[in-house]
């Protein structure tokens, strides 16, 4: 592992050069540093500034070239605020450096009597989705969007589900029913109108085909609809639509405890598994403090990159299934199988173990972990070999996906593509590398890079990262560290059992630990991380409470979908649905 | 019984071989859909269907009542009168062609003249099948899926034909048994390589087989031509496409792989060996190839197929006129 390799979790922030030229050109009154534990500048400005301070980022040496993510929090009920100005809806845009490999975070002050801001879409052309659901969510006004509507939420829902004052459960509200005038009315609320999207019917020769492809659509991966404009099979245009599997994840951590809101990550990205757990449990251990012992480290490591390849093997299978061969899949859910008993015997669960916990892990390797390991990656790499000869060397195979749906990185960059989708293009941005986290540091493995950034390079370049788990967990195989599976922290959740025994004070201790649940001190933290499908991160407020105040989960797939008319214009339909299959996204993952 | 006569006697054992042959098709056709099934669950590391019966044997029984039993709905905004042509034309032509099929020396229903022409001619009426039931059912997946299907089969029909003049021309018949017993010394397989690869692709495109099933494609069109077809009527496309991949198996069998003619065994089992091999082609080119792009189909069907169509037959035509000139 290289040293050289900055971890900017632990670099000071406050002398962050970003910092002082935003000092330099705003002046010192106007910028406000916040002291988070983010691991990144935080910065307040004033909103007059907001699109001039993004322009100098985005323009100057060494770039703010992607916006990483937006969204806003309803600081209303917020208690601890000290220090900070004062604002009832707070925006906050999240840049990304790859030639700095730093972040800045940059926050706007809201009045709840003037919820304006201007629109970033011009600077920034993924802030168009983020600024949609932030509208949907809070209810604040981005001046100059070209298309401010709801993105996740109903066209016909009333009030903005993220602010604290709307219903949290379904007992605030009244039983829901749906008659049938209702739903026609939700149906015409879905009805597609070009004319909305600037788009025209006709043009001079040609009157368009408007195909609705989904919610339902074998290919569309989910529940998830693109609206394409069609001229014969060519798609001219097309508005993807989601929304569908919403399920209001970043309000359900709003009313969880820091504890019980794991199960729920695990469903973010559903074929992710325990990888869900990883950034939220980081996130929450530093609020907490609790630096976590080698052996759970180590374990969360082998466990992470298990569900990696169960996640690529799925990727695989219905990659080559939308090119149109229909074996593959088999074969890779038999290997999907293979790692789902050893998943099953060492968690207890398949799809969903919630198996990290707050401190390190839900339980030991049980023994025997390391046969039934090591059988497995004895299995994998000759099926791998297979894939490849059977599969990615066949000539139609790569007459489907070579420079079909390509994009360079900068087009990447600029719409907040990470993950292997990212480095398809070539560029060289692994967090495991760059920013080591949670113990990656101590393995030895390569991070395969593409280079056209097409539809095959998307498919090998999952192969080879397969290869290099399997080496991670090798390496986790061969040199499990010894000692406990939990910190030994007052935090820890669930503590440790025998802890409880001692005398009255351990026994309350233990009590309130697992009925209300740890209380975290006021702070933010923020961790990201290689996901499967690409960076990953939770966003957690503590307000120091049992429950987080806010919760924002920042997913790969969402700007994944973004992307998808940019890329797809002027390409045909069976491009389109190669390129569906490569960019590996799940609709959970994408609407939360 | 002197009303018995010869000839009504020939007639009637001519009808009752007509309609051995008419069910033993359609029978064919959907023991295939099961026999696929489990050939695919063979290669792909499954069982497939083998819960019904001993090794999944009454699973075609199963499968028929149950798409007997299903709701036959008729979208309202379909056009009614296409919408239920459509399926029973998919499945007459095909079935219809099998009539020109010499399958022993003794067994065949018509022994036309014009035998070849006559299967050409039904595989052009089964593209309408295609165009009324993707028109009729006001669906533009069905719209999308009946324009692929038309385009297609129009191209790939072009040379289908042309490949087969080859062997016309070596049995100086379109009549079919002239053509197996022209195969009797030297199966035309070997003369006729380029013709017999040719007329495979194009069987294979004209039946909507994988990786030709473009008008179809599940992952592209969701079902394509036959998306809004429940019920029986379905269940026809579905059979059609089976009887379909039979009768071209049949077709190459005749006129590639010398029909009956064959050592030691009898007749009748040359001709179902052969003719089941072929199915198996049809299986396995499913289960192990992706799906090229429409547009490549396209190109690759006027560009590489029809100029190889063209040189084959002139080929054939220098070579027989130097060997035999007239």
């Amino acid at each position: 592992m290289s040293a050289d390799t900055p971890t900017p979790d632990h670099a000071a922030a406050a002398d962050d050069p970003v910092v002082g030229a935003l000092r330099q050109r705003l002046g010192d009154h106007a910028v406000l540093e916040q002291a988070t534990l983010t691991g990144m500048p935080v910065v307040w400005i004033p909103r007059e500034s907001l699109s001039e301070v993004l322009k100098f980022l985005r323009d100057m040496p060494e770039p703010f070239e992607m916006l990483y993510d937006l969204s806003a929090t309803d600081e209303r009920l917020r208690a601890n605020r000290r220090g900070l100005p004062a604002s009832d809806f707070t925006v906050f845009y999240h840049l990304m450096s790859i030639a700095r490999n730093r972040d800045v975070m940059l926050k706007v002050a809201l009045a709840e009597s003037d919820l304006k801001i201007p629109s970033v879409v011009s600077l920034y052309p993924n802030a168009n989705w983020y600024e949609r659901e932030v509208w949907d969510m809070f209810g604040i006004d981005f001046a100059g969007h070209p298309h401010l509507t709801r993105l996740l939420m109903p066209p016909t829902w009333n009030g903005h589900p993220l602010r604290k004052d709307h219903g949290a459960r379904a007992t605030e509200f009244d039983p829901y029913t749906l008659t049938v005038e209702g739903q026609d009315v939700e149906q015409k609320a879905l009805q597609f109108k070009p004319e909305e999207w600037g788009m025209r019917r006709e043009n001079e020769d040609t009157e368009f085909m408007f195909l609705n492809l989904g919610p339902n659509h074998p290919s569309a991966h989910g529940a998830f609809r693109l609206v394409l404009q069609l001229d014969g099979e060519e798609i001219v245009d097309c508005v993807p639509d989601i929304g569908y599997h919403h399920r209001g994840a970043e309000k359900m951590a709003e009313r969880q405890s820091w504890h019980s809101f794991i199960p729920y990550t695990d469903r973010i990205d559903y074929t992710g598994g325990v990888m869900n757990n990883l950034p939220y449990i980081l996130a929450v251990e530093k609020l907490a403090g609790i630096e976590v012992p080698e052996r759970a480290k180590t374990i969360r490591v082998m466990m992470a990159e298990m569900f990696r390849i169960t996640s690529h093997l799925l990727f695989l299978g219905t990659y080559l299934q939308d090119l149109g061969a229909m074996t593959p899949v088999f074969f890779t859910f038999t290997d999907r199988q293979k790692a789902y008993e050893v998943i099953e015997a060492i968690t207890g669960f398949r799809m969903h173990p919630a198996w990290y916990r707050i401190g390190g892990t839900a339980m030991d390797l049980p023994r025997g972990w390391d046969t039934l390991v090591q059988g497995f990656l004895d299995w994998m790499p000759r099926r791998l070999v297979e894939y490849e000869r059977a599969m990615m060397e066949n000539a139609i195979v790569r007459e489907r996906t070579r420079h079909i749906a390509a994009y360079t990185t900068r087009e990447a960059l600029a719409w907040g593509v990470t993950g292997p989708n990212l480095r398809a293009t070539g560029c060289d941005f692994d967090l495991r590398k760059k920013r080591p986290y949670g113990g990656y540091e101590n393995f030895d493995f390569e991070v395969p890079l593409g280079s056209n950034g097409d539809v095959f390079d998307r498919g090998q370049i999952r192969i080879e990262e397969m290869r290099q788990s399997l080496r991670i967990i090798q390496q986790c195989v061969d040199h499990m560290p010894a000692g406990d599976y939990k910190a030994d922290h007052p935090l820890t959740t669930p503590p440790p059992r025998e802890k409880m025994l001692q005398h009255i004070e351990t026994l309350i201790t233990h009590f309130l630990q697992v009925s209300w649940g740890p209380v975290l001190k006021p702070n933010e933290s923020l961790q990201m991380i290689e996901a499967t499908k690409g960076i990953n991160s939770y966003y957690l407020t503590s307000d120091g409470n049992t429950m987080s105040y806010r919760t924002r989960i920042r997913t790969p797939s969402f700007p994944h979908l973004q992307q998808i008319p940019a890329v797809m214009r002027g390409g045909f339909v069976p491009d389109l649905i190669a390129h569906l299959g490569s960019i590996d996204f799940v609709m959970a993952d994408v609407d939360r | 019984m002197n009303w018995l006569s010869e000839p009504v006697a020939a007639s009637l054992i001519a009808m009752l071989q007509a309609l051995v042959i008419l069910l033993g098709a359609v029978l064919l056709g959907a023991v295939m859909t099961v026999v696929e099934r489990r050939l695919l669950g063979l290669w792909q590391d499954r069982y497939g269907p083998n819960r019904v019966g001993p090794f999944g044997s009454l699973q075609l029984i199963a499968d028929m009542i149950k798409i007997f039993f299903k709701e036959d709905w008729i979208p309202p905004f379909a056009d009614r009168t296409l919408y239920v042509l459509a399926p029973g034309i998919a499945m007459a032509s095909l079935l219809l062609s099998f009539m020109i099929i010499p399958i022993t020396p003794g067994w065949g229903v018509a022994d036309f003249n014009i035998g070849l022409l006559f299967f050409l001619a039904l595989a052009g009426i089964n593209v309408y099948a295609v165009l009324f039931g993707g028109w009729a059912s006001g669906n533009k997946y069905a719209l999308l899926g009946a324009m692929r299907a038309s385009a297609q089969t129009l191209s790939y029909e072009v040379f289908m034909g042309l490949a087969l003049m080859g062997v016309v021309a070596m049995a100086g018949s379109f009549n079919m048994r002239e053509i197996v017993n022209a195969q009797e010394g030297l199966w035309f397989v070997v003369p006729q390589f380029f013709g017999f690869c040719t007329f495979l692709i194009a069987g294979i495109a004209v039946t909507h087989r994988h990786p030709f099933d473009q008008p179809e494609a599940e992952q592209e069109l969701a079902d394509g031509y036959h998306v809004e077809y429940s019920s029986m009527k379905f269940g026809m496309f579905f059979i059609g496409e089976y009887v379909g991949m039979v009768l071209v198996s049949a077709l190459i069998v005749t006129l590639f792989f010398g029909g009956w003619h064959g050592p030691w065994l009898p007749p009748i089992v040359w001709f179902s060996l052969k003719t089941a091999a072929f199915l198996v082609l049809f299986v396995l080119l499913r289960a192990s190839l992706p799906r090229p792009r429409y547009d490549r189909v396209m190109s690759f069907g006027w560009k590489v197929c029809l100029p190889l169509t063209l040189i084959n037959l002139l080929v054939t035509g220098a070579v027989i006129l130097i060997a035999d000139p007239l």
